[in-house]
C-alpha cells in the first residue's frame, strides 16, 4: 500500500494507516496482507488443500475413489495402469497407482492429511518449544542463555538429516516399546520429535533476539515498574509483540516441514504403504517414470504447489509485518 | 515524618570491563508530597539511584546494598512479590522516552487499564475502561472518548508522555519518580509537561522525584536539590540556597556553565572541563579533584581521602575546603 492513499488525519505521524480509529499495528499488518495479490492467491490455495484434506473421507466417497481399494480392471497383466495417461479416465480421474490400481486423486487427497498434519503440528511443537527457550532465554540471560545458546549450536552440529535416517529404525521400535500403536503412528510421532528436536534452534535464536531487542525497549521495564508480574510480562507485554515474527517464521518453515515429510518418506524413513503419503507416491513413482509419467508428474506438482503457495504467503506476511520491508511498498 | 529514607545506597555492575560502581553510598530522605530533583552530568548514577527504589536494576550482575526504607520497609530487603505490589500502587515511575515506554501493541486505554488491573484484578472490564477514561481525561488528552482505543503510534509526543504520566498515576501513587521526563520531547511541549506533573502532584499529594540535568527545570518546580557525581550526592540543598549560595566546586561550575549562556533552559550539564571520571577506575580521593580549580589548596588532602557529606550552611557538601570557604569564596563567585 502507498503512504500517499492517507486520508486526512490526526496531525501525528502514523505509520500508512487506513483508518484513524484504533488500528494496531497487526491489523495494519493484515490490512497489508490483503493487499497483496500473491499472498492472497496462495492464501486462497493453501485454503484448498485444507479443506481437502480436512474433507477427504468425504469427497472421496462422492467422488467414488477409495483410496486403499486395489482395481484390478484398471491395470493391465503388466501391472501398469490400463489406457492413456497412467489411466486418467471418469472413474480415476488422476489415474490409477501402478501394480495396484489404487485411485491417484484419492490418495493424493489422503496424502494432504498426511503432509499438513506433519506439517501442522511439527510446526506447531517447534513453535511452543522454540518460543518459550528463546523467551526464557532472552528473558533470564546470563547462565540460562548460555545454556539454551550452547545447546542450540549443538543441535545445529549435528547432520540432523543422516541421524534422523539411521536412528529411523531405531527410535520407532523403542517408541513402539513405550506404548505408542506400532506402525504409522509411531513412525509419524518419530518425525514429529525429530522435527522438533532438531527445528527449535532457528525459532527460539529469533525470539532471542526479539526479547532481547523488545526489552531494551522501555515498555517492558515500563509494565515492571507498574508492579507486572513475570507472567504479565510474558503474556501481555512481549508475546503480543512477538506474533508478527512468529506468523511469519511458521508460515515459512511449514513448507519445509511438508517437503521434509515428504523427503523422509521417499527415502523410506518417514511412512510406510500403504500409507497415502505424497512421498511414498514419489518414491514408488520414481521406478515407473518411463511407463506412467504421470504418477511421477501429479504428486510431484501437488506438493510444489502447496509448498509455493506457503512460501508465498509466508513472503507476503513478511512483507507486511517486518518493518524493513517498508521500502519495497514504496 | 520521612516517607521514603535512602541508606548508604551502593550499586555495583559486574561487566567484562570489571565492576563498574555506579552508586557509592547515597543516602537521602523524601516527605510526603515533597518534590526532590536529582542533578548531574549523565552516567553520574541518576538513573541507577531511581531504579534502585524500584528493584528495576538489571543486568547478569548487579549488586546492591544498603536500605531503602519505604515508611519503614526495606525495599531491598522484600521478596519479589512484596516490591511487585510497591511497584506503581506506592512508587510509580516515569520513563524519559514516552516512544518507547507504551507497548504499540495495545490501544493507550487497555494500558492504563491494564497498570491498574495489575493491582486490582477484581476490576471489571467497564471498570477499567471508565478509569482509563477518567485518567486520559486527567491529563489533558482532548476528546478522550474518541482517543482510548488509539494506540501509541497515533500520538504525538507530548501526548504520550502523558499518556505515560496516566499510567503512573492510575493507583495513585505516594511517591512518582520522573527519570528526565521531557528529554526526549519536544522544546514547546516540556514546559507543559512539567506542569502537567506538578498539578498532578497537587491533586495526588504524592512526592516526586525529578531526574533532569535541566537546571531551568529543577528551579521551577522543586523545592530540594541533590547533585551527584560519580555515583556520590556531592551537594543536596533547598533549591534556593543551591542555587544562590551553591557550596561545592561542581554545583558551581554546573551553574557557571549554564549562566554563561542566555538562557537557563535546555542546557546540557556537560560544559565543565576535563570528563567525568570513569566508573571503573575512579580516581583516588574525591572523584571530582582532577576537574576542580581548588584540589591543589589542600595540600594533596583532595586526592587521597574521600570528602563525606557534611552539613555546610544550609544544606549538605562533600568537599574538604572548610566551611567559609565554601560559603564565601564560592557564594559569591559565580556572579563573575
Ligand atoms: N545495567 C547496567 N550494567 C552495567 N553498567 C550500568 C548499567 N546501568 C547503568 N550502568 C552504568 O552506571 C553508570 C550510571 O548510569 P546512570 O545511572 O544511567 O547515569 P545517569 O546519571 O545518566 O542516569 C553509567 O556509567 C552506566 O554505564
Ligand atoms: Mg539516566
Amino acid at each position: 500500500m502507498s503512504d500517499s492513499a492517507n486520508a486526512p488525519e490526526p496531525p501525528v505521524p502514523s505509520v500508512g494507516a487506513l483508518s484513524s480509529e484504533g488500528l494496531s499495528p497487526f491489523r495494519m499488518g493484515l490490512a497489508r496482507v490483503k493487499q497483496n495479490r500473491a499472498a492472497k492467491a496462495a492464501f486462497w490455495v493453501v485454503s484448498f488443500y485444507v479443506f481437502v484434506a480436512v474433507f477427504a473421507p468425504v469427497l472421496v466417497r462422492i467422488l467414488n475413489i477409495d483410496p486403499y481399494a486395489l482395481d484390478r480392471e484398471a491395470i493391465n497383466d503388466f501391472g501398469l495402469p490400463a489406457g492413456q495417461l497412467g489411466g486418467i479416465s471418469w472413474d480415476h480421474p488422476f489415474g490409477v497407482e501402478p501394480g495396484t490400481g489404487r485411485d491417484i486423486l484419492g490418495r493424493l487427497m489422503y496424502g494432504a492429511r498426511i503432509s499438513l498434519l506433519v506439517g501442522a503440528i511439527g510446526t506447531l511443537l517447534t513453535t511452543v518449544v522454540g518460543v518459550t527457550l528463546g523467551i526464557v532465554a532472552g528473558l533470564r540471560r546470563g547462565f540460562v542463555d548460555a545454556l539454551i545458546g550452547r545447546l542450540g549450536d549443538v543441535t545445529l552440529a549435528f547432520p540432523s538429516l543422516l541421524l534422523i535416517i539411521a536412528l529411523a529404525n531405531p527410535m520407532t521400535q523403542r517408541l513402539e516399546s513405550w506404548g505408542v500403536p506400532a506402525g504409522n503412528t509411531a513412525r509419524i510421532t518419530y518425525i514429529m520429535a525429530v522435527l522438533t528436536l532438531f527445528g527449535w534452534v532457528y525459532m527460539a535464536r529469533l525470539v532471542r533476539g526479539q526479547v532481547l531487542s523488545l526489552r531494551e525497549r522501555e515498555f517492558v521495564e515500563a509494565a515492571r515498574s507498574f508492579g507486572a508480574g513475570t507472567g504479565h510480562l510474558v503474556f501481555k507485554q512481549l508475546l503480543p509483540n512477538l506474533w508478527p515474527q512468529i506468523i511469519v517464521f511458521v508460515s515459512l518453515s511449514l513448507p519445509g516441514y511438508v517437503a521434509l515429510e515428504a523427503t523422509l518418506s521417499f527415502l523410506g524413513v518417514g511412512l510406510l504403504a500403504p500409507a497415502a503419503s505424497w512421498g511414498i507416491m514419489l518414491g514408488d513413482s520414481v521406478r515407473y517414470y518411463r511407463a506412467a509419467p504421470t504418477y511421477l508428474f501429479i504428486p510431484g506438482v501437488t506438493l510444489m504447489v502447496l509448498v509455493l503457495a506457503f512460501n508465498l504467503l509466508g513472503d507476503g506476511l513478511r512483507d507486511a509485518f517486518d518493518p524493513r520491508s517498508d521500502r519495497q511498498q514504496l | 515524618m520521612t516517607l521514603l529514607s535512602v541508606r548508604d545506597l551502593r550499586v555495583t555492575f559486574g561487566t567484562a570491563d570489571g565492576d563498574v560502581h555506579a552508586v557509592k553510598g547515597v543516602s537521602f530522605d523524601v516527605s510526603p508530597g515533597e518534590t526532590v530533583a536529582i542533578v548531574g552530568e549523565s552516567g553520574s548514577g541518576k538513573s541507577v539511584t531511581a531504579n534502585s527504589l524500584l528493584r528495576l536494576n538489571f543486568g547478569a550482575d548487579v549488586r546492591t546494598s544498603g536500605q531503602v526504607l519505604l515508611e519503614g520497609r526495606d525495599i531491598l530487603a522484600m521478596s519479589d512479590e512484596e516490591v511487585r505490589h510497591v511497584r506503581g500502587r506506592e512508587v510509580a515511575m516515569i520513563f524519559q522516552d514516552p516512544l518507547t515506554a507504551l507497548n504499540p501493541f495495545y490501544s493507550v486505554g487497555r494500558q492504563i487499564g491494564e497498570a491498574y488491573a495489575v493491582h486490582h484484578p477484581e476490576a471489571s472490564k467497564k471498570e477499567l475502561r471508565e478509569i482509563a477514561l477518567d485518567s486520559l481525561h486527567k491529563v489533558g488528552i482532548p476528546e478522550p472518548g474518541k482517543r482510548i482505543d488509539q494506540h501509541p503510534h497515533e500520538f504525538s509526543g507530548g501526548m504520550r508522555q502523558r499518556i505515560v504520566i496516566a499510567i503512573a498515576l492510575v493507583n495513585s501513587p505516594k511517591i512518582l519518580i520522573a527519570d528526565e521526563p521531557t528529554t526526549a520531547l519536544d522544546v514547546t511541549v516540556q514546559a507543559q509537561i512539567l506542569e502537567l506533573i506538578a498539578a498532578m502532584q497537587a491533586e495526588h499529594g504524592s512526592a516526586v522525584i525529578l531526574i533532569t540535568h535541566d537546571l531551568g527545570v529543577v528551579a521551577e518546580i522543586t523545592e530540594r536539590v541533590m547533585v551527584m557525581y560519580a555515583g556520590r550526592v556531592v551537594e543536596s540543598a533547598a533549591v534556593a540556597d543551591a542555587f544562590v549560595t551553591p557550596t561545592h566546586p561542581y554545583t558551581r561550575g554546573l551553574l557557571k556553565s549554564v549562566k554563561s549562556l542566555d538562557s537557563v533552559r535546555h542546557e546540557r550539564l556537560e560544559s565543565i572541563p576535563g570528563i567525568p571520571p570513569s566508573l571503573i577506575n575512579l580516581p583516588s580521593g574525591c572523584p571530582f579533584h582532577p576537574r576542580c580549580a581548588h584540589a591543589d589548596s589542600l595540600a594533596g588532602r583532595c586526592s587521597t581521602e574521600v570528602p563525606e557529606l557534611r552539613r555546610v550552611g544550609p544544606g549538605s557538601s562533600a568537599c574538604h575546603l572548610p566551611d567559609e570557604r565554601l560559603l564565601n569564596l564560592l557564594g559569591g563567585a559565580h556572579e563573575r
